[in-house]
């Protein structure tokens, strides 16, 4: 376990980058799932708000 | 020429979304797995290199997220021109999404090398270099990419105008990638990607591949949940996204 740890003697360059790499790929996760919280409650307050796009008022011709 | 109808779909916002929240779970359990078994084994039952010792064991996590940031990139481009060519919005979306994460992944591989570096080469960077100057470069083009997208108030005029960024700069992934045949400096040359004899053990080079299958799923898996929001973002008012709303499906 401590020899794993030491990485012999480079354990201060090894250790660093795979926490670098880890920290980047759980922020990313994160940053995504926030994206997504935000656009849904975003698209939530719109609802009602505006007219839906794809649903335009359609005049009866008569 | 007729399409076939899969490809036609592929076009269609409520179709992405929901493949991509239907695989996104899976993306995410398959990636964790790989990264979780390829580090143990990388870190701890691959044995040391016999010329660098323990510190090698960086490549386990060096050229994974370098290569990443390539796939992110070309990914970028290709889907940025499928958009701009028959103007198809979930191409952009895409392209979109795979901006700020190539350009997490090329900094994290900028940061990696350069601390593999100091205990290696004796220095954390060489402005002489040509991969680690492309490389930077290749950080600079997702950079303006966004920085670009984001001087347009208009989503469909950046769409366009950063799209030709993005495939204009796609010239610079094969330059990264031969950087170290055509010019011979401080970087190694390519170590597995020549496949009929890459010069690495096989108890290197199975804990390597696990950690490339790893990374390649996570990029997809943070691929799509960005597409997600970027797809929520962009059909806000539609109807099928306020129906799924409604319904409690999104």
């Amino acid at each position: 376990m401590i020899e794993v740890l030491s990485m012999g003697g480079h354990a201060a360059y090894v250790w660093p980058a795979y926490g670098i790499t880890l920290a980047l790929i759980v922020f990313n996760v994160w940053a995504a799932r926030r994206k997504l919280a935000n656009a849904l409650t975003a698209a939530r307050r719109s609802s009602g708000a505006a007219q839906p796009r794809s649903q335009p008022k359609v005049r009866q011709l008569s | 020429m007729k399409l076939p109808r899969w490809f036609h779909l592929f076009g269609s916002p409520p179709f992405v979304y929901r493949l991509a929240s239907a695989l996104s779970p899976w993306l995410g359990a398959i990636a964790c797995t790989l990264i979780a078994v390829g580090t143990y084994w990388g870190l701890v039952i691959a044995p040391p290199d016999a010329v660098q010792g323990e510190v090698y064991r960086i490549i386990y996590i060096h050229p994974q997220t370098a290569y990443v940031g390539m796939l992110a990139y070309v990914v970028m481009a290709v889907t940025a021109g499928i958009g701009y060519i028959w103007r198809i919005k979930v191409a952009h979306a895409v392209a979109v999404s795979a901006a700020p994460i190539g350009a997490s992944f090329t900094f994290c591989a900028l940061v990696s090398g350069s601390l593999w570096g100091r205990p290696t080469w004796g220095t954390y960077w060489e402005w002489g270099d040509p991969r680690i100057m492309f490389e930077t470069l290749l950080l600079f083009l997702f950079l303006s990419y966004l920085a670009l997208r984001a001087a347009f108030e208009d989503r469909d005029k950046a769409d366009r105008v950063s799209a030709i960024l993005a495939v204009v700069g796609v010239v610079n992934v094969p330059i990264i990638h031969y950087s170290v045949l055509w010019w011979n400096t401080l970087h190694q040359g390519p170590t597995v990607s020549k496949l009929d004899s890459p010069s690495m053990a096989t108890e290197m080079l199975i804990p390597f591949l696990i950690m490339i299958a790893g990374f390649t799923f996570c990029f997809c898996w943070l691929l799509l949940n960005r597409l997600r929001a970027e797809i929520v973002e962009r059909e806000r008012d539609t109807r099928w996204l306020q129906d799924a709303l409604q319904g409690g499906r999104a």
